[in-house]
């Protein structure tokens, strides 16, 4: 759902533009990006605020990849394993890092809940292969040590939020 | 044949924080826009990119005052689209040029929008450029304190808004009519061309779409003249490219050459050569999207001409190199599942079509393929071939074609069983 702040927000944005629609990705990312997902009345709040049609956001959410309809863990980790980050090693990287996680070849979210692993096509960091991104921000130059201790630190920062309440 | 003496587009590697607008300006930054502004009529601005024989950068290579000359003077609002969508694999240059040199593409843009007359440009980024967009942002509102965005820039009667636009995942996108389909808050699907942008664009309006890359090149050239900027590069392929380099070489990255550097040079000279000594098997010259080129063919010019009579395309000169132990069907295979991932879904030939060749190399990597299975691809790719909506499902087939004709034994050996197993 979208927040009193969150309208205020799309209000600032909508300025850039001739026309209400134009915003409409930037509204979808400002209703997933809490939870990292879109529920139905992310999708309805959105229309409204848009004069579009539920069913025209429906669309949109369906054909772009970064929105997502599907629960994830709070960390979305999106390892490329394209052509020229697999010349790279870049496929075995993301095989160990599943393996690592408890998780089967295809990805998947871990038992915690946590964190969510999927491999992504070409995300133009070709020449600091291994990389994957967290939460759409880059982490390059990867080692399996490196995305461990990125993960081990996330890990702990949750935990750290939950029993501070 | 050597590395250029002072960069033209990768400044910042000179440069230290040329990011910052004050590092900039103390360089030379905006001095071209003041230039234009008060010394120039906005057409003598497209006459001298028109000189230049600057080509667009983004895969095309059509002439970039060519294109600026085809917006119709009487029709307002003009747009300017900047295309940051950069998601052809192997591709990573516009994502550097926005963060280390952003003051420069900002440049570009005003002087663009200059000469065509535009009030209003968007730079179209791919989804996953938040990061790098935050500092773009920060760019622009550092230009607009300093007075070379808004409203009458250098005190003239000339004004320009600059917005950032972020996509969400879709390398259509990058497809010039799919993107403005995408800023308009419709399904990024590709338009029908003609109309070209030119006539109707963004929101219907006469609209210049151009690669990050192109508009970084027009400041040094409206500050140093067509005939510096022809010095680099071949006489129909003018200036210097930055060729992307990945895959198997000691150095990957960005690297600026003049046009026409031959590609041993940017391989062993920039790239450090092949790993371990082995030798170059095969080379994309454009990504996923152009014909792959056997390893033989190091001693080639890359300039737009000499890469496409070699039977391939220059494309954006993102260069994939592959070492003699890469299987090709497994590359090829790879190339496939991305322009079926990626297929929009408009059109059946090529939304039928990658996913029927995606099927065939699954048996191929699985050991079932079939005896007429690489014919079977063939033929897929034949009946495609010119009947898809847009260029995404015609580059599908590069891959595959090129791939077979220069390594068919490695297909036969999975159709034979031989080689099963990744
Ligand atoms: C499937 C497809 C993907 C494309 N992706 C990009 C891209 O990511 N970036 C880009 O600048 N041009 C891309 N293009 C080319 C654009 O359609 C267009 O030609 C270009 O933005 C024009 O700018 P230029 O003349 O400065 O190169 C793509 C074209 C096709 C057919």
């Amino acid at each position: 759902m979208l927040s009193q702040a969150d309208r205020r927000e799309l209000d600032d944005i909508l300025k850039k533009y001739p026309d209400k629609r134009s915003a409409v990705l930037s509204a979808l990312y400002i209703a997933q990006r809490e939870k990292n997902y879109l529920t139905d009345d992310d999708i309805r709040d959105v229309a409204q605020a848009l004069d579009m049609t539920v069913t025209e956001v429906h669309a949109i959410v369906g054909f772009y990849t970064l929105l997502r309809k599907e629960p994830t863990g709070k960390y979305l980790i999106q390892v490329c394993t394209d052509l020229p980050c697999a010349l790279r090693g870049a496929d075995d990287f993301y095989r160990r890092l599943c393996r690592r996680q408890g998780l089967p070849p295809e990805g998947g979210t871990t038992e915690d809940g946590l964190f969510t692993v999927e491999e992504v096509v070409c995300v133009a960091a070709c020449d600091k292969a291994p990389v994957a991104q967290i939460n759409l921000e880059y982490h390059e130059h990867l080692t399996d040590e490196k995305i461990d201790a990125i993960i081990a630190e996330l890990r702990e920062k949750s935990t750290e939020g939950v029993t501070a309440g | 044949m050597s590395l250029l003496q002072e960069h033209v587009l990768l400044r910042h590697r000179d440069i230290p924080n040329i990011r910052d607008i004050h590092v900039y300006t103390a360089h030379g930054g905006y001095d071209a826009l003041r230039k234009a502004l008060n010394e120039m009529q906005p057409g003598e601005v497209t006459d001298v990119v028109k000189a230049s024989g600057l080509r667009g950068r983004g895969g095309a290579g059509f002439p970039a005052g060519v294109k600026w000359s085809f917006i119709p003077k009487d029709v307002k609002p003009v747009y300017i689209v900047v295309n940051a969508d950069e998601s052809e694999p192997g591709t990573f240059k516009d994502r550097e040029l926005i963060e280390g040199n952003p003051h420069q593409v900002l440049e570009g843009i005003a002087l663009c929008a200059y000469a065509v007359g535009a009030e209003a440009a968007y730079i179209y980024g791919r989804g996953e450029f938040r990061g790098p967009f935050r500092g773009l942002q920060q760019a622009i509102d550092q230009a607009y304190e300093q007075g070379f965005l808004g409203e009458n820039i250098l005190g003239t009667d000339f004004s320009l808004d600059v917005y950032t636009h972020l996509g969400a995942g879709a390398y259509i996108c990058g497809e010039e009519t799919a993107l403005l389909s995408s800023l308009e808050g419709k399904l990024g699907q590709p338009r029908n061309r003609p109309p070209f942008p030119a006539q109707v664009g963004l929101y219907g309006k006469p609209t210049v779409v151009n690669n990050v890359e192109t508009l970084t090149n027009v400041p040094p050239i409206v500050r140093h003249g067509a005939e510096w900027y022809r010095q680099f590069g071949t006489e129909k392929s003018t200036g210097t490219k930055i060729f992307c380099l990945s895959g198997h070489v000691v150095r990957p990255g960005n690297y600026e050459l003049p046009l026409g550097t031959p590609l041993r040079y940017l391989i062993e000279e920039c790239g450090g050569g092949v790993p371990g000594g082995r030798k170059v098997k095969a080379i994309l010259p454009a990504g996923a999207s152009a014909p792959i080129l056997p390893g033989d063919k190091l001693d080639l010019p890359l300039d737009y001409e000499s890469v496409q009579a070699a039977g391939s395309m220059l494309g954006s000169a993102s260069f994939i190199v592959m070492d003699e132990t890469v299987d090709m069907v497994w590359a090829a295979s790879k190339m496939v599942h991305f322009f079926k991932h990626e297929s929009c879904g408009k059109c059946s030939p090529c939304r039928e079509g990658t996913y029927w060749m995606e099927d065939v190399y699954h048996r191929l990597r699985d050991g079932h393929a079939r005896p007429d299975d690489v014919d079977l691809l063939l033929s897929i790719a034949d009946q495609m071939d010119g009947n898809c909506f847009c260029l995404l499902g015609e580059f599908s087939l590069s891959p595959v074609r090129s791939s077979i004709r220069h390594f068919r034994e490695e297909y036969e050996m999975r159709v034979k069983r031989m080689g099963i197993g990744d």
